[in-house]
């Protein structure tokens, strides 16, 4: 126990990667991961900013049944780009090119990805593919829905669909860029000693994010790219009246945008899993178990992009399968929630804000993923697809689940990421008055499904206003504590109390080096002989690292 | 409408309680789930807080017993969920026997409906009660959706293709129709109302609504206004192409020697992709008709082919029909005016 009371809280190093070099160009021109990961979370955070903007118009417009505040044209084009924006421009970069790519390298041991180039290029196309989205929503918008469907986009809408779709087209290659970086890394870069089976879950997650990254990604793009072709040659691809097949658009657009949503979760399952160990002081619960959950979630991810079209003349033995094979996907993200809880027992739990937010995440994922069962089941989603019920159960999925996850951690890495603390106490604050606004906004909305209320309605019959005027009152509340990170993380930067290399106490690599990192990473590579989430290490003389053992028995 | 709040929209069909039960089912074994974590959670995180700083608990290493639990019984769960769900899909879907028609064409952004008696609706759906009703359905724009919440089913409707959708309405009333699939501008607009009446009110209705010509009818004068019968024959009896009396519902060899069953969509194709699936026997004369029949008028030439049938056949039509003179061997058309 004295161990610890005698390891002293290092001064703010003086030269880290933040400080290494100054000037627009040092970061315009980086290659360091963690510079990166910092231009990738300002250019998300401004996404999500217009993307938050959009949603709380859409809530706006449904506080009443008539269609008063905004017109329907506009109102389509609304909800279409906070889709669009919150989909390809927040949720799926979110946790990957965020914390995925600071911490990646770290975790393992390794300077800096296997493509330090590649990554600068993805962020860089990324940003073309936003500015061209932008440009899109300023010179007039689009009204397709997300979902673009056909024979609508590709004939009927009169507005900036080419533009929006080149803007998704090109942000795709910064999706593959990234993820192909991340396969290679893990594969080659792991420092000595760091086994497979010693990764921290937050790489097992990574991995399987980024072959769904690298295998999914071209689908959407050649889709993308078969409807502009339509729509800019008139050529007869998902257009019936020139011999098309408006459903094929279907099943080529969900067997991207199904995995996708894999994409958005399982990076924060990483997460999850991470927060969970960590602030219990435990080793995950069956860690294979976990690892290998997001395999089989990555696997079985392409196989149910079925599931979207129960209602879409599918035949009804085809719905079968789909329907068969989305409850199986089910169950490798049951096995996770079982294993997360069971790790807490008999463990060392810490209530600081990051595992609010894991904590917050098993609540909202099991009632996400739960309500999955009902879209999955072929009798009930009959009657729900369509309707706010599906609304209500995907935005549990992605934000109850992946924001949740994402702020997470971003809280827990930001004293590694900033050398800031955030400030703890309006950290829980905001967790809580975000985990109410949330479960505010949008339980009401599975009530309204199964009611029958249809999404993308710009007006809707008064009994259903009751639900909306309560959904409208929590996305108040949920943007109110939105707001609250958003300020104090600014704050923080600048005013935030120094962190110490390791304020958590915790074993993994990317605490074993002072905070802000240096550019290097560490100043020796280190040589791993511990599994992960190994509290009490076996043999502590042999832990390599600058702060040594940290920890004794009880 | 009711003082409180409800939490499940008013059950009218025969299928409606099926989805309900499964709803239920699902619910309960939800709200169990998450009670059950978020209790164990809530125990875990209040026993086994941090108490000092510096504690380190025994690592667990997992147990294969547990995992083995854990993922049998969720599983097992999920497979009595999937079948449930896919007996009460059969139901939502397998077309019944018997079954009074309507035809509906969706365009962006009405719905536009006719009884096989010859009634045009607009937005509206005038139907008796316990009787069961088969909507046969296309649209003449993007893809539509025919969404009725109080009988829990609905259908995406798809240019190029005709989709059925069937009900058996149990309580009278009027029940909102919703387009389900965002089909533009005014989606939100495009809503309407089932009308479900008693079998005598709804007679009377029908007879109020007289003076238009049936479906059937109004294909017999396509029939010979487009030229049908100078190769098909003046009432379908056939010549140098195929006969058409008593084909509709019945196999087809094609040249091929494949077999094609005669439904909806392999009429529509024949006329407007004549050289698709050609019946054996019969060379590629026909010309296109792409272009020069709307929707409404392929649906009246399909009312009008499943009309002609053969002596002593009955057709699912004319069943549920007030005046089943269609049924009648060799019916003129003209006769089928009420």
């Amino acid at each position: 126990m004295q161990a610890i009371e005698s390891f002293e809280v290092p001064a703010p190093p003086k030269v880290n990667y933040i400080n290494a070099q100054y000037g627009l160009k040092s970061w315009l021109l980086t290659k360091d991961h963690k510079r990166i990961a910092l231009l990738y979370l300002g250019s998300i955070t401004f996404f999500f900013f217009i993307g938050g903007i959009y949603a709380l118009m859409i809530r706006l417009e449904l506080l009443t049944p008539q269609g008063d505040f905004l017109q329907s044209t506009t109102y389509n084009k609304v909800f279409t780009q906070h889709g669009i924006i919150m989909v390809f421009f927040f949720l799926i970069p979110s946790i990957p090119a965020t914390l995925g790519n600071f911490l990646i390298p770290m975790m393992i041991g390794a300077k800096d990805l296997a493509f330090p180039r590649i990554n600068l290029l993805s962020w860089y196309i990324y940003i073309l593919g936003g500015v061209v989205t932008i440009y899109a929503l300023l010179a007039g918008g689009v009204d397709t829905g997300w979902t673009f469907y056909t024979p609508y986009s590709t004939t009927f809408s009169n507005s900036y669909v080419v533009a929006a779709g080149l803007g998704i087209f090109i942000n795709g290659f910064s999706s593959i860029l990234t993820g192909l970086n991340f396969i290679v890394t893990i594969h080659t870069m792991r420092a000595p000693g760091m086994t497979w089976f010693r990764m921290p879950l937050f790489l097992w997650s990574h991995y399987a994010t980024s072959l769904i990254m690298v295998l999914g990604t071209p689908v959407i793009a050649i889709t993308i790219l078969l409807l502009a072709f339509e729509r800019l040659a008139k050529v007869g691809i998902f257009n019936p009246a020139m011999g098309g097949d408006p459903v094929l658009f279907q099943h080529l657009f969900w067997f991207y945008s199904h995995p996708a949503v894999y994409i958005m979760i399982l990076p924060s399952m990483g997460v999850i899993s991470e927060l969970i160990a960590n602030f219990s002081r435990k080793n995950i619960f069956g860690y294979s178990f976990v690892a290998f959950s997001s395999l089989a979630i990555a696997v079985f991810g392409f196989l149910v992009w079925g599931h979207h079209l129960f209602v879409t003349t599918q035949s009804v033995y085809a719905g079968m399968i789909f329907s068969f094979l989305s409850f199986a996907v089910a169950i490798p993200s049951a096995i996770k929630v079982f294993n997360w809880t069971a790790t807490l027992y008999k463990s060392s739990i810490l209530y600081d804000t990051p595992m609010l937010y894991a904590l917050g995440f098993i609540g909202l994922f099991t009632i996400g993923g739960m309500t999955g069962l009902f879209l999955a089941a072929l009798g009930t989603d009959v009657h729900l697809s369509d309707t706010y019920f599906v609304i209500a159960h995907f935005h549990y999925i992605m934000v109850g689940g992946a924001l949740m996850g994402y702020l997470g951690g971003l809280h827990y890495w930001w004293p590694k990421i900033t050398g800031r603390m955030y400030p703890e106490g309006w950290g829980r604050f905001s967790a809580l008055v975000i985990f109410v606004g949330f479960n505010l906004t949008f339980l009401p909305q599975f009530v309204a499904g199964y009611l029958g209320m249809p999404r993308r309605y710009h007006a809707y019959p008064p009994e259903f206003q009751v639900f909306n005027v309560l959904s409208t009152a929590g996305a108040s509340i949920l943007g109110f504590g939105m707001l609250i990170p958003a300020i104090y993380f600014v704050w923080s930067m600048r005013y935030g109390r120094h962190a110490e290399a390791n304020p958590w106490h915790l074993p993994g690599l990317e605490w074993r080096t002072q905070s802000p990192p240096p550019t290097e990473n560490f100043e020796v590579t280190p040589i791993v002989t511990w599994d992960a989430y190994e509290f009490a290490p076996r043999e502590e003389t042999e832990v390599v690292g600058k702060f040594g053992p940290e920890f004794e028995r009880t | 409408m009711q003082s409180w709040i409800p939490l499940v929209p008013e059950s009218a069909s025969t299928v409606s309680w099926k989805v309900d039960a499964l709803y239920f089912y699902l619910s309960g074994v939800t709200l169990f789930f998450t009670l059950l974590i978020s209790t164990v959670l809530i125990f875990f995180v209040i026993r086994y807080r941090r108490r000092t700083p510096y504690e380190i608990p025994r690592p667990v290493a997992g147990s294969h017993k547990l995992e083995t639990i854990w993922t049998v019984i969720p599983f097992v769960i999920a497979m009595t969920m999937f079948a449930w769900g896919a007996r009460v899909y059969f139901d939502q879907y397998k077309p019944p026997e018997n079954a009074i028609e309507v035809y509906v064409v969706g365009k962006q952004w009405m719905w536009k409906l006719q009884h096989a008696t010859g009634q045009r609706e607009i937005n509206e759906l005038h139907v008796p009660v316990n009787r069961k009703i088969k909507l046969i359905m296309t649209t003449e724009d993007v893809i539509h959706d025919f969404f009725v919440p109080a009988f829990r089913t609905k259908a995406d409707v798809i240019p190029g293709r005709y989709v059925t959708l069937w009900f058996e309405a149990t309580k009278t009333g009027r029940y909102h129709l919703f387009c389900a699939e965002y089909c533009g501008m005014n989606h939100s607009g495009m809503t309407g109302s089932i009308i479900v009446m008693e079998p005598r009110e709804f007679d009377d209705w029908l007879s109020g609504n007289t003076g238009s010509t049936t479906p059937a009818t109004a294909g017999q004068q396509l029939y010979q206004t487009l030229g049908c019968a100078s190769c098909h024959g003046a009432n379908g009896e056939g010549g140098r192409g195929p006969t058409l009396v008593g084909v509709f519902g019945s196999n087809q060899t094609l040249q091929t020697g494949e077999t094609v069953r005669v439904d909806e969509g392999y009429v529509r194709e024949s006329i407007l992709n004549p050289q698709a699936k050609l019946v054996a026997g019969f060379g590629p004369i026909m010309p296109t008709f792409q272009g020069q029949v709307s929707e409404d008028q392929l649906l009246q030439l399909i009312a009008y082919i499943k009309s002609l049938h053969g002596a002593g056949e009955t057709t699912p039509t004319t069943a549920a029909s007030p005046a089943p003179a269609a049924a009648r061997p060799g019916a003129s058309p003209t006769r089928n005016i009420r």
